[in-house]
């Protein structure tokens, strides 16, 4: 029988170490609504959303009072909207009247976001893709709760250059789009090499076309319980320390998976996996950087810190997959910049850089995230940071991402608001040379020779 | 195997006084509450109980028992808590 210790730690964890299961996402395929009417594709596109997900909050409320545990968010994510649309869609302004559909939908069932307005062009992008990525702007900047994903680069296939240069272009348009709001519509934009097909994460969660008709998500959380844990093993060796998190990552993942199944279980939607995330919040004591710190580093950046990161990224993985029967969406550590207090110290220290940023990533899921970087950064030099991230992504067989913020107007030293749970960021310095003659190129890089497993 | 569904785990936690666990057993025996276990002790100074209830007898559903003793926290001034077994059992058991 459980005894009062037990109760007393896992209660702790609630109450004092910011544990909390971070979403519910039920994906919810919207194949069966293909139309090439767009008026009744998009009514098929409301009534789908809102029939299968009308439950969702409901359910995640009576989940968090009866086991009290808090579940933060509920959220949905449909599949790529660039293949729902494309038989329907004639123009990019087409491909907005569905963002708005999404939005509306979101709104009526009490979701904060919705993922999916996506498109994958990881090799090549069709006429609908392309309308599809040129209506971003006006999607994103038009509805308030509708997240777009762009897969641009996987390892079986290489980097889609063409889609990278567009896509600086589109980051800018939107941020231009949102300027008088700090071009804060820049956080539902994110793209990514090697998307995952059933990640609840925003913003980029999208239900991929492998996925069943609807499935559940779960995305844990928890770096302030690593935190405490670790603070009692200090000056302890390395493999104290990996014990430790370890067992703590056990621990804060079967809430996901206990919540996963009753979620499942109440709304009859199939489990799809639990995805092993210590994603921060600006809250103070729910910070990744601040695991860094507790594990020996003065600074998230220092010398050090890939190590350190690599190592957390991999015992929280190990010890989450004995957690839960499947595991799967980004499963690491997240190192966002805006939504971590510790990461922000840091970059006001001038602890770290883009580039220490990008080398963290090699290590970790996911990339580059909520990084504001100066309003007068050049599209080109914006695709070559995506290129970047794209090419570790692409090489080292994992998911890379980036969320970047051009903030139109402000510049190095600025401050940016969020709002929230995706907080602030200090802008930060971007390299000022040019990569305009590589971008401009055209084409595509080839997949790596070690794709080539058949 | 032990029965693990429909178990309750009550959590009273708060400044030490006279008849709490009085208080909150009369609501629990007002209400067909079976008590399976009680623990209790001080941690850092506070007053920490745990109960293992069954909640299949009580005649009202779980959302309102725990809002009620919730509210009768409130007026003895400690913390009173519902929760299923389950979350506990999941995380340290394997």
């Amino acid at each position: 029988m459980i005894n009062i210790w037990e109760v007393h730690e896992t209660n702790k964890m609630i109450e004092h170490e910011n544990l909390d299961v971070r979403t519910i996402t039920i994906g919810v395929s919207l194949l069966d609504c293909i139309d090439s009417d767009l008026k009744t594709l998009n009514d098929k596109i409301y009534k789908k959303i809102t029939s299968t997900a009308k439950d969702l909050v409901k359910v995640g409320e009576e989940i968090e009072r009866e086991f009290g545990i808090p579940i933060v968010n509920k959220r949905i994510s449909v599949t790529p909207i660039a293949l729902i649309g494309g038989a329907a869609c004639k123009t990019p302004d087409d491909f907005a009247t569905i963002a708005a559909t999404m939005d509306a939908a979101a709104k009526e069932v009490g979701v904060n976001l919705i993922g999916g307005y996506s498109a994958l062009v990881s090799k090549g992008m069709t006429r609908a893709d392309e309308m599809l990525i040129r209506s971003i702007p006006d999607a994103l900047c038009g509805t308030e709760r509708v997240c777009s994903s762009v897969n641009l680069a996987s390892t079986k296939t290489g980097i889609n250059m063409d889609a990278v240069k567009l896509m600086g272009e589109i980051l800018l348009g939107v941020a231009e789009k949102s300027r008088e709001r700090d071009s804060v519509d820049c956080m539902k934009l994110v793209v990514f090499c090697n998307a995952p097909d059933d990640n609840p994460f925003m913003a980029g969660a999208f239900h991929g076309v492998t996925e069943a008709d609807a499935v559940i998500h779960v995305g844990v959380s928890g770096p302030g319980v690593v935190k405490t844990a670790l603070e009692k093993v200090r000056g302890e060796n390395f493999e104290t320390l990996c014990e430790t998190i370890k067992k703590t990552a056990f621990k804060v993942t079967r809430v996901g998976q206990l919540v996963a199944r009753e979620a499942s279980r109440r709304l009859q939607i199939p489990f799809g996996i639990v995805d092993l995330s210590l994603a921060p919040t600006p809250a103070i004591g729910d910070s990744v950087a601040d695991i860094l710190r507790e594990i020996g580093l003065e600074y998230a950046g220092a010398p050090g810190t890939t190590a350190a990161l690599a190592l957390l990224n991999d015992q929280v993985k190990k010890g989450g997959v004995m957690a839960s029967s499947y595991v799967g969406g980004l499963s690491g550590a997240f190192i966002p910049v805006s939504e971590d207090q510790g990461m922000i110290d840091a970059v006001k220290a001038n602890a770290i850089t883009l580039e220490k940023l990008e080398a963290m990533t090699c290590v970790c899921s996911v990339g580059l995230d909520m990084i504001a970087i100066p309003g007068d950064t050049k599209a080109s030099t914006i695709s070559g940071i995506i290129a970047d991230e794209m090419a570790l992504g692409m090489v080292n067989q994992k998911t890379t991402a980036a969320r970047l913020i051009p903030v139109i107007g402000k510049g190095v030293g600025d401050t940016v608001e969020f709002g929230g749970l995706f907080g602030y960021a200090p802008i930060m310095p971007v390299n000022p040379y040019s990569c305009e003659a590589f971008i401009n190129r055209g084409g595509r890089i080839p997949a790596p020779i070690h794709s080539f497993k058949n | 195997m032990e029965k693990a569904v429909d178990k309750t785990i009550i959590t009273v936690v708060g400044k030490d006084t006279v008849g709490i666990i009085a208080k909150v057993c009369t609501y629990l025996a007002d209400h067909h509450i079976n008590v399976l276990d009680i623990s209790q002790t001080i941690i850092q100074g506070f007053f920490n109980m745990m109960m293992i209830v069954d909640l299949n007898t009580s005649q009202k559903p779980f959302a309102e028992c725990a809002k009620e003793l919730e509210e009768l926290g409130g007026k003895i001034g400690v913390t009173i808590k519902c929760q299923r077994e389950e979350i506990f059992d999941m995380m340290h058991r394997i």
